[in-house]
């Protein structure tokens, strides 16, 4: 793969172009958009203000999308499945979330001490409840696909979406729902050269970082991580070395729901609406997310998540929120078309 | 529809042995039946309105059925090729283009009207042309991908194309560059792309040449033959594909893609042909529906739509084209008749607040899963994806670490 990719001494024109564009055509398609709106903002407004906020805005969302990634990409590395109910995951941890805070009473106006506790209560509830429904449809709808045809999993994951999806219609109605700020997420802390950083974006970089460094210190640390790596490595090989298979996917399914979880909760207080059908496109931008940074890559799901939340910012702010979805989806088109083991490279058995 | 479609000589062992004659007198006997149907009901009842839309669906499931049942290309985005056939009935076959004025092939009441207006025999050519081209388009990114890539790369083409629908009414034809000034030459300078969530409406009734008046929205029965019609010449053509070098190709590609490429199929070829194949099959489809259901709507062209159909597929049997065909009957009636008008109440009825229409997409759901667990080869399963579901793979690694310990 990496010597394919180094053009040698000796090669033909078209071979040494089709190197090139293997090595740099994603990274070159991923700048135009950038590129483009920064020239725009020079020329027209003669600063980068109205830039930078975008950025800082598509890093927070981008924060959520690589927690979600992360779900998607652990589970790809381990059972080579694209586990498309992780989107409505990371929904009903929104749901929980906005349900368990109206449980527990936080209003605007409660104490900043108990607030955060609150919050904090909220963000274990809702990664437990996640977690434990990946792992649930692990146990029902993939473990007895496992040695049938790779299409058989996707189909009951796409069935699993949709029931999931009903549930969130039932529980709490078919239309977008306000929940009430409790963050003042548009409140704005500091700025750094004009560009205002806001509550919202704290809470989405101070939940995330400490959740990235934990998860990744037990995937490196834990004798739990090492079952996971070697699972995803050789799962045959693994079970030889008395390493539990099972348990070992069904605590990867957790990890991936857990931080669908985190996300869904920061979503909730972030965005301040939620509505069941929030997981189809956040699973979708995600999945996109996670194929950018290279499948299997937990540091590249991050870099991808990173890259899509400001991609998606972007075309929010200039192309009109309507079309965010298409554009997205027209990167993971391009990203199939130029790179499809993405930015970092896949870790996975089938890309060796 | 017809018995000299199922060419099976051998007898299966296991069974009594009929005489080789019964079954092509039952295969025409059905075939009768289902011709005559529509007489012994009103023209205009409700049956035969859910007998269409079964039959058009059948050939949508038909088609999908070649990409997914015969290739083995999961495609989740096939809702991109309704969209296009329904569109093209929409652009050609009513008054939306409001500065153009064609007319071909159609009855004098629409020659009157303003815009384009094709006959649907013409349309229908189109649809299949473009439908065909897309699909094609659509597989190129995918060929060198694994089975789930092509899964998500088609569903987000279903995406882009449904997204394209919804905000067609802001895209002005006149600002497209290269072609703009053209289309304004033609369509004026205001004219939209689609009609949005609004809809193009109405859409010219069918008209088939040799037959002075278009089809009523009262009298349901030709549009029933119609479909019927189109669900003929789909089961023809499967077939013949089936039984052809193309869909052995498609067979052996489904079952494993190296060996194939290494047998000598081409891939590329193979491929490319099973999208353009069932593209086809959903534009034809397509462009019956925009002008039976009168609209051509953005909203009909959800992701949840793909699933619709894919669940059909499934329910009946991956790759087995009469389990296709039931499959696709059974899902329509239990969404149009059965889950709407007979079980709707039914939570209401047990005290829970809410109608049953709302979840039929999570009963689809709860479908695909229980039959995937249950019974992966589907209702009236093909006899050799039976096999390859049950055939013992305990060398492969995957069953090694499935095995429990």
């Amino acid at each position: 793969m990496e010597a394919a990719s180094v053009p040698a001494p000796g090669l033909t024109t078209s071979q040494r172009v089709r190197a090139l564009v293997g090595r740099y055509g994603l990274i070159v398609v991923l700048l135009i958009l950038p590129v483009w709106f920064a020239i725009d903002d020079l020329a027209s407004d003669g600063n980068l203000t109205r830039f930078g906020s975008n950025l800082v805005a598509g890093l927070s969302n981008g924060s959520i999308w690589a927690l979600v990634a992360i779900g998607y990409t652990l589970v790809y590395g381990i059972v080579e499945l694209i586990n498309f109910a992780h989107g409505e995951v990371f929904m009903i941890g929104s749901f929980v979330s906005a349900s368990f805070i109206a449980t527990l009473g936080l209003t605007t106006d409660t104490a900043i001490p108990i607030l955060f506790l609150g919050l904090l209560l909220t963000l274990v509830i809702a990664m437990l409840a996640s977690g434990s429904l990946n792992t649930m449809i692990e146990r029902v709808g993939y473990r007895p696909l496992r040695s049938a045809p790779k299409l058989a999993p996707l189909i009951t994951a796409v069935g699993f979406s949709f029931i999931l999806q009903n549930v969130g219609l039932l529980w709490r109605g078919g239309s977008q729902e306000g929940i009430t700020d409790l963050i003042e997420s548009q409140h704005k802390v500091f700025s750094i050269f004009g560009v205002p950083i806001t509550n919202g974006d704290l809470l989405a970089i101070l939940v995330t970082i400490p959740l990235l460094v934990a998860m990744t210190a037990f995937i490196g640390r834990s004798r739990l991580g090492k079952a996971m790596r070697a699972t995803a490595q050789d799962p045959e090989a693994a079970r030889l070395m008395g390493i539990n298979v099972d348990t070992t996917i069904s605590l990867t399914f957790l990890i991936g729901g857990m931080l669908a979880g985190a996300a869904g909760l920061i979503y909730a207080l972030y965005q301040t609406t939620i509505w069941y059908f929030q997981g189809f496109t956040a699973g979708l931008i995600a999945f996109t997310a996670a194929v950018m940074g290279g499948i299997g890559n937990v540091r590249g799901a991050v870099l991808g998540g990173l890259i899509i939340g400001f991609i998606q910012q972007l075309s929010d702010n200039r192309i009109g929120s309507e079309w965010t979805p298409a554009i997205v989806f027209a990167y993971l088109v391009l990203i199939m078309v130029f790179k499809p083991s993405g930015l970092l490279g896949e870790q996975t058995r089938e890309a060796g | 529809m017809t018995a000299t479609a199922t060419p099976e000589k051998k007898e299966r062992s296991g069974r009594p042995a009929l005489p080789g004659w019964t079954k092509y007198a039952v295969g025409v006997a059905v075939g009768l039946l289902v011709i005559v149907l529509p007489f012994f009901y009103d023209p205009g009842s409700a049956f035969i309105e859910d007998c269409t839309l079964a039959l058009a669906y059948v050939v949508m499931a038909l088609g999908l059925n070649i990409i997914v049942g015969f290739a083995g290309l999961l495609d989740l985005g096939y809702v991109a090729f309704f969209a296009i056939g329904a569109y093209t009935v929409g652009w050609f076959g009513s008054t939306f283009f409001a500065d153009a004025n064609i007319h071909i092939g159609v009855a004098e009441i629409t020659g009157n009207l303003p815009g384009i207006h094709l006959n649907f025999i013409l349309v229908v050519i189109i649809a299949i042309v473009f439908t065909t081209i897309a699909g094609m388009l659509i597989g190129l990114p995918t060929l060198r991908l694994r089975g789930d890539y092509i899964a998500i790369v088609t569903l987000a083409f279903g995406e882009i194309i449904g997204r394209i629908a919804i905000n067609g009414d802001e895209i002005k034809l006149a600002k497209i560059p290269l072609l703009g000034g053209l289309f304004e030459n033609w369509f004026g300078a205001d004219q939209t792309m689609t009609a949005g969530r609004q809809g193009i409406t109405p859409v010219d009734k069918i008209k088939l040449p040799f037959v002075a008046e278009p089809f009523k929205s009262l009298d349901l029965r030709p549009w029933y033959w119609v479909a019927l019609f189109m669900v003929g010449l789909v089961l023809f053509v499967s077939f013949r594909l089936r039984d052809s070098r193309l869909g052995r190709a498609w067979i052996a590609l489904r079952e494993d893609e190296v060996a194939a490429a290494s047998m000598g199929v081409p891939l590329v070829k193979t491929k490319l042909f099973a999208y353009g194949t069932g593209a086809a099959f959903g534009g034809m489809a397509g462009a019956f529906l925009g002008s039976y259901l009168n609209t051509v709507n953005a909203d009909q062209f959800q992701f949840a739509f793909s699933i619709f159909v894919l669940a059909m597929v499934i329910l009946g049997g991956l790759g087995s084209i009469w389990g296709v065909v039931i499959g696709a009957v059974l899902l329509s009636f239990i969404n149009n008749r059965l889950i709407p008008d007979v079980l709707n109440s039914v939570p209401q009825k047990i005290g829970l607040d809410f109608d049953l229409t709302q979840l039929s997409f999570g009963i689809f759901g709860f479908l695909l899963v229980i039959m995937m667990i249950l019974r992966p080869e589907g209702l009236l399963p093909e006899r050799r994806r039976k096999i390859e579901l049950t055939e013992s793979e305990a060398t492969t690694d995957e069953a090694v670490y499935s095995a429990r310990v």
